[in-house]
């Protein structure tokens, strides 16, 4: 199987902290602001993204959590899925701007789930979208505000983000 | 998974799945909207062919939560009471839709019929079948034990002791096979009339005598009902020799280590099998089953409905 990398561990750096600064541009600060993960990848993006925020601008005081989706997903009979912890903030997602944080955005389904989710907790302020990359082929009015980068794909292409907390290292491959 | 008919079917990884599932889904009832849409559009029935008003409640809830639609049948008001087979009722059950069946029988080997004959293409739930088992209640009571004595995934060198009338129970034969699925030692206890024989094949150790078995510092005592609706009369002997021998109470509540776990079936007979003390004693973990019936029932609802194939 032929694989290529299209983003190393530096290139990974490099987007997530162009997404903090832009979420902290387009939020004018970092008020009201949460990074929700979307399990299993999408939990370490937003855990690095909060705390690179938290870098930039020291009083932030770190929001972060992940949002299971697993009851919420179209495609139930596809396969065994474990539900996986939901952690909110304690301070709840009413009136604040939620930036829902994913590895790969594909088809959008994941994202639809992922509002489903959030009105059943909340009702925030404002709802955004951040993905390290986006491969195209959406099956539904769904667009990132935040990318790290666009990879232009076949459907029948596989993207793979590897972390260093679940996979050792840090790359993002594209394989047939 | 399509089918949950016997806890003796439960392999350690699927049994950790369902726990680790429902202890996520036990969240869903502290929050504002107890619902979730995983269900929605499946069709449940609760076919209680044997009354069971707290068992079909847990169903009950746990499938709202879900969000799939629910019907309950009765025997009393049914078919059933004219004599038509169940074999018959789940056919028509089929024609009308339902995606799953959560059958609680008087017979033993009733919901093993209903998803091994070929009757039905519905998921099949055993909620109780005579004196075999009860699946649900063995998974809602592991999963009172691991949240009580923090053991991690499974139940590994916790020592269990079960009391009571073992021979008619499936709450026990249950709880056997699931328990010691996931690495606990279980011993059962009780009078000899109602001491099945031969019960050591399961890998148990069986005591006569209440007294010795605490003696062993067990970190769960789990008493059953007293079923008095499925014992002959000469079995049981009376209530006040059964009380005095058996029941949880005074002396034996008091030997009992401070992170013990007392766990019931329910409904209790307060003053038979358990005393007043025992139940509202602060190591009784009773009502936490009643909730975690509800978790439990909602992942194995969400298993055998949307899991797909194991």
């Amino acid at each position: 199987m032929s694989q290529r990398v299209v983003l190393d561990a530096s290139d990974i750096e490099r987007c997530l902290k162009r997404i903090a600064h832009e979420i902290l541009e387009a939020n004018e600060g970092h008020s009201d602001l949460i990074i929700l993960g979307i399990p299993t990848r999408g939990i370490h993006l937003a855990n690095r993204i909060a705390k690179i925020i938290g870098l930039i601008e020291p009083d932030y005081q770190l929001a972060a959590g992940s949002l299971d989706i697993t009851m919420y997903r179209d495609d139930l009979v596809s396969k065994e899925r474990k539900i996986t912890p939901t952690q909110i903030p304690t301070s709840g997602l009413d009136g604040k701007v939620v930036v829902l944080v994913d590895d790969v955005l594909f088809s959008g389904r994941t994202v639809r789930a992922a509002l489903d989710a959030i009105t059943d907790i909340g009702r925030p302020r404002q709802v955004k979208l951040a993905v390290l990359a986006d491969r195209g082929h959406r099956e539904l009015p769904i667009r990132p505000d935040f990318v790290g980068k666009n990879l232009p794909t076949s459907t029948k292409e596989r993207v793979s983000v590897l972390l260093a907390e679940t996979d050792g290292e840090d790359k993002v491959v594209i394989g047939e | 998974m399509k089918h949950l008919v016997s806890a003796a079917d439960l392999s350690r990884a699927d049994a950790i799945h369902l726990l680790n599932n429902a202890q996520e889904l036990g969240a869903v009832s502290l929050r504002e909207v107890k619902r979730l849409p995983a269900l929605r559009g499946k069709t449940i029935v609760n076919l209680f062919v044997e009354n069971s008003t707290r068992t079909r409640i847990s169903f009950e809830i746990a499938a709202t939560r879900l969000s799939a639609d629910v019907i309950n049948f009765s025997a009393a008001t049914s078919s059933l009471s004219k004599g038509e087979s169940l074999k018959d009722t789940a056919q028509t059950l089929q024609a009308l839709g339902a995606d799953a069946i959560v059958i609680r029988h008087p017979a033993s080997g009733a919901a093993h019929n209903l998803a091994h004959r070929g009757w039905v293409n519905a998921s099949i739930v055993n909620a109780g079948d005579g004196s075999h088992e009860h699946p649900t209640q063995a998974l809602l009571d592991a999963l009172t034990i691991r949240q009580r004595l923090s053991t991690g995934e499974d139940l590994s060198g916790v020592k269990v002791l079960i009391v009571g009338d073992i021979k008619h129970s499936r709450v026990a034969r249950s709880n056997i096979h699931l328990l010691q699925t996931l690495g606990a030692e279980v011993e059962v206890a009780g009078p000899e009339t109602l001491m099945p024989i031969g019960i050591e094949e399961l890998g148990v150790t069986t005591s006569l005598n209440f007294e010795d078995s605490l003696a062993k510092k067990p970190h769960v005592v789990m008493m059953l009902r007293v079923q008095r609706e499925r014992m002959l009369q000469n079995q049981l002997g009376s209530e006040r020799e059964y009380s005095k021998n058996w029941s949880l109470a005074d002396q034996r509540l008091r030997s009992l280590s401070k992170d013990c776990v007392i766990l019931h079936p329910g409904p209790m007979n307060r003053g038979l099998e358990i005393s007043s003390e025992a139940a509202d004693d602060p190591r009784s973990a009773i009502l936490e089953q009643v909730a975690n019936g509800v978790s439990v029932r909602m992942a194995v609802l969400y298993q055998v409905l949307a899991g797909g194939e194991v």
